[in-house]
């Protein structure tokens, strides 16, 4: 019926033409016509920029300062008091919100202040109340200056100083820590989904392409393998290890690559009798070659779809194992953490509120991206 | 003839379909007009992608709405417009009046009901016939369509039956309801040529006793002369010419129609020449796969689909591999290129290469290569021509230079007739004939001495064919290949092949210089082949399955 027609691309090109295959190119064209997923796509992309650069947004460190016509980054380097105080400086690290540094460095020169006053870590000494504080929006001027030694007319109560988000029950800033947290989130995330991908898709390649004994011995391992209790196995393991990012990585990769084995392999499978494959063998390709060159584009269009999905599971994994203790060790930045600060301060509605709606934002962000990257890669999809 | 044959049953006139997509429209069908009268065949022939199938779809409006549409145009069946007719009235017609048989019997039967119910499912929707009443007229269609031992039958799941015999059972549920007019959209197409030639002599039976109408969809010209009594000829969705059979067949009046029936493949095969050197060798060739039954996995038996099969190919040779679907020919080409493991001598340009590894046999693979059947699948569809070409040259000649590699991928194409300039290309901005010849192109790049041809010409339309047989043939004297030519097309084979073997389950049914096998056939089962491949005619042999 409809495939008797014969197309003709009217836009026929000489010459090599970018790297964009006209196949990856209609699949852009799909992706870019899921609106939702493609501005969800740029809307990721901008947060997930701008949270690299959290030590630019959001530090209790100046992002530039002038100091005796010197210019220095204390956002990226570290400098002792000695550096502006001279023999009265005996700390290694420089508080530059302590006055006695602001005004130094102000009588010398000039220094740029990132949005956001403190680090993932800092401990605002100048609360109001007793931590948790209220989001100083929540409060009038006297008050949310109160904790300032001159009160309102102190210089250190400005917009940079005071917590958006409030604290939580350490002082510590909650916007900095949402921004830092979704930073790690992500990271981990990316590092999780791209290395189980790795082992999922070489183990599915392999299974796939070889068959036989290999795919039924693998096979059974995997079977095995993936109906062990993932979650008190990891609740064990990080029991005994002392934790840390890559720790974490490494267990959850133990577990998270299998998801990905079934879908390459059953591709590896489909192809591996595809007639370019078979001509490629009466070429003499090797084996690598022919996996690489003429299998994996089709494993990975299957492999591709399920990323984001993979990804947004990594970050709801690692949110949970913080969320029980078990996570990235006391102090750093979690939005696993801050739920569970929320739970145990209902007092506190902007704790769990904050981490509400960053984990709902970045998790339905990747869910639309991976709706529109599976519509882009349906073939048959079509749009009117 | 009666005066009720002359009636004009269906009258399509200035038809049109076109097809939206993605905010472009394109025009499938283009004005035509054509009338079936009551009794008549009238057969619509054309290349791929000339608009006949969309056409018949378009009597029952079985195209995918809304995407495709109808401009202009009027459908009159019966002197009623099929064109206005609501959804209701479309359903009475359908598988009632109007029923069609389509190309593909596998999938146009359900696979997970019995033959019975499929039928009497028919029988019990359009004439509430059921119980015993649907399964005597049940048994009488099946008889009526010659499906062997049909009570035996009647419980059998489609995968039970051969293709040929599910496409009789297609052809009884079309019969069912009595239809006036039958569309057959290349109902024989999926089918070897001994079983099309049955299901042939069938619908022009059925047609003479019934007194029914039909509309017959097809590209193949051989099939038109033996059953159709008027032709249209469709190109580029329009009807270019339109006239009785044998007065298109005698004096065509359009230079299309011309340009299909001189399609044929033409040209004479090489001389046989014992003096040349021998490049193929193989005795005792065979290729068995195990069956396995119990919980051991012992093997119990075997399939044996290449089974002691001697060849000999010399250069500048073709020797022409024919039989029917399953009876082991490409299996046997792929044996000999070492792609399958099988038993038995193999000698290639000197080499004994039948127990030689993949890396043993990798510096000979540029001297051995393939051709396969559809140009489709055959080329990645991630890579650009010149990607393709390349790849055999970056294993065998890794040594040359980006520019070298080039040129001689330019030189390839150039060769097989395709412009250079348009390496740059992926696959799917080609026809189906442009990309057989990249195909070849990608063989030839290697300068081999033996190439193994898997019906290469069977998915491609009769001029283009013709051509690739041509280009075959040049490349062949040009540089003195040797061809294992395989095919079940015996048209191409004759203009190819020198010598041939014929292949029935796994075995020679005959074996010698195709010019004695063609004239002077030995064998009952070569010879129906041959009867059906030129004639279509059904010979009635224990050789040849239903």
């Amino acid at each position: 019926m409809a495939a008797d027609i014969v197309s003709a691309d009217p836009t026929l090109l000489t010459g090599r033409t970018g790297r964009l295959s006209p196949v990856n190119r209609r699949r852009w064209d799909n992706f870019k016509a899921n609106r939702r997923g493609f501005w969800s796509f740029w809307i990721f992309l901008v947060l997930f920029g701008l949270s690299l650069g959290a030590e630019f947004i959001a530090n209790d460190r100046p992002i530039l300062v002038s100091y005796k016509g010197e210019l220095l980054v204390p956002a990226l380097v570290q400098y002792p008091e000695e550096k502006f105080l001279g023999d009265l400086g005996f700390l290694a690290i420089t508080d530059y919100s302590a006055p006695e540094i602001s005004e130094e460095i102000k009588a010398n020169g000039w220094m740029i202040w990132p949005p956001i006053r403190y680090s993932y870590q800092t401990a605002n000494s100048n609360i109001p109340h007793s931590a948790p504080t209220k989001p100083f929006w929540l409060m009038d001027k006297a008050e949310r200056c109160s904790g300032y030694p001159q009160g309102e007319n102190d210089p250190g109560c400005t917009l940079g100083n005071l917590n958006w988000l409030g604290t939580d029950d350490q002082a510590r800033d909650v916007a900095a820590r949402m921004i830092y947290g979704f930073r790690i989130s992500v990271l981990f995330g990316l590092c999780l989904t791209i290395a189980s991908a790795i082992v999922g898709v070489t183990a599915g390649a392999v299974q796939g392409y070889f068959g036989g004994w290999t795919d039924l011995l693998l096979q059974r391992f995997i079977e095995i393998w993936s109906s062990m209790p993932v979650l008190y196995i990891l609740l064990i393991i990080a029991a005994i290890l002392p934790p840390g990012f890559f720790i974490l990585l490494g267990i959850m990769l133990l577990f998270s690559w299998v998801g990905f084995v079934g879908i390459v392999r059953a591709e590896f499978l489909r192809a591996r009798n595809f007639e370019y494959v078979r001509a490629a063998r009466a070429l003499g390709v090797n084996n690598r070659t022919i996996m690489f060159r003429h299998l994996l584009p089709n494993a990975m269009v299957a492999t591709l779809t399920f990323l984001p999905f993979i990804l947004s599971g990594s970050i709801t994994t690692l949110t949970s194992l913080d969320f029980l203790g078990f996570g990235m060790p006391p102090g750093s930045a979690s939005l696993g953490e801050l739920i569970s600060q929320g739970k145990s301060n209902l007092q506190a509605p902007w704790l769990g509120l904050t981490a509400f709606v960053v984990m709902s934002v970045m998790l339905s962000l990747l869910i639309f991206i991976g709706e529109a990257a599976r519509d882009a890669f349906d073939p048959r999809k079509t749009f009117r | 003839m009666s005066t009720t044959m002359t009636d004009t049953l269906l009258s399509v006139r200035n038809l049109s379909v076109a097809f939206h997509q993605g905010g472009k429209t394109s025009t499938a069908v283009d004005g035509i007009s054509f009338d079936i009268k009551r009794g008549e065949v009238v057969a619509l022939v054309g290349e791929s992608g000339s608009g006949k199938s969309v056409s018949a779809n378009s009597i029952l409006k079985l195209l995918p709405y809304p995407a495709a549409s109808h401009p202009s145009g009027e459908i009159l069946f019966n002197g009623k417009d099929m064109m206005t007719a609501s959804d209701a009235e479309l359903r009475q017609v359908r598988g009632n009046d109007i029923t069609m048989i389509f190309q593909e019997p596998m999938t146009s039967l359900n696979p997970l009901h019995s033959i019975e119910r499929q039928i009497a499912e028919i029988l019990d929707l359009h004439q509430g016939i059921t119980g015993a009443a649907a399964r005597a007229r049940v048994l009488e269609l099946l008889n009526q369509v010659g499906i062997r031992e049909p009570e035996k039958r009647l419980a059998a799941y489609p995968h039970e039956l051969s293709g040929g015999q599910r496409q009789r059972v297609m052809i009884a549920m079309a019969l069912a309801n009595r239809p006036e007019l039958l569309i057959a959209d290349e109902p024989t197409t999926a089918l070897d040529v001994t079983v099309q030639a049955q299901i042939l002599e069938l619908l022009k039976q059925l047609k003479d006793d019934h007194g029914m109408s039909m509309l017959f969809i097809t590209h193949d010209l051989g099939i038109v002369r033996k059953i159709a009594d008027r032709v249209c000829v469709m190109t580029k969705g329009k009807i270019v010419e339109t006239g009785p059979t044998a007065e298109i067949f005698a004096n065509p009046q359009h230079a299309y129609t011309r340009h299909l029936l001189a399609s044929e493949p033409k040209g004479v095969p090489p001389v046989s020449d014992t003096s040349k050197p021998v490049v193929m060798q193989a005795q005792d060739m065979k290729v068995w796969f195990p069956i396995k039954a119990g919980f051991l996995r012992k093997v119990v038996d075997h399939v044996k689909a290449v089974d002691g099969i001697d060849l000999t190919l010399r250069a500048g040779q073709t020797l022409g591999v024919v039989g029917e679907s399953g009876s082991g020919k490409t299996t046997l080409g792929l044996a000999l290129t070492r792609l399958i493991s099988s038993k038995g001598r193999i000698s290639f340009i000197g080499n004994e290469i039948a127990g030689y590894s993949f890396k043993q046999m990798r510096p000979l693979r540029n001297r051995m290569q393939i051709v396969f059947q559809d140009p489709f699948g055959s080329l990645s569809p991630r890579m650009a021509i010149s990607d393709i070409v390349a790849e055999g040259l970056k294993v065998h000649e890794p040594a040359l230079s980006e520019k070298e590699r080039d040129a001689r991928v330019a030189a390839a194409l150039e060769e097989v007739g395709l412009d250079a300039a348009t390496r740059w290309r992926y696959p799917h901005e080609f026809s189906g004939g442009q990309r057989q010849r990249v195909a070849i192109a990608r063989a030839m790049v290697l300068k081999p001495q033996f190439v193994m041809l898997d019906e290469p010409t069977s998915a491609l339309d009769m001029s283009v064919q013709a051509q690739v047989v041509d280009l075959l043939r040049d490349l062949q004297a040009k540089h003195s290949l040797a061809y294992l030519f395989i095919s079940h097309d015996l048209k191409v084979v004759r203009a190819l092949a020198n010598d041939m073997i014929v292949m029935r389950l796994g075995k020679v049914v005959e074996q010698g210089p195709s010019e004695r096998i063609f004239t002077a056939p030995e064998d009952d089962y070569t010879k129906a082949l041959m009867a059906a491949a030129f004639n279509m005619e059904a010979v009635d042999v224990p050789a040849v399955r239903q």
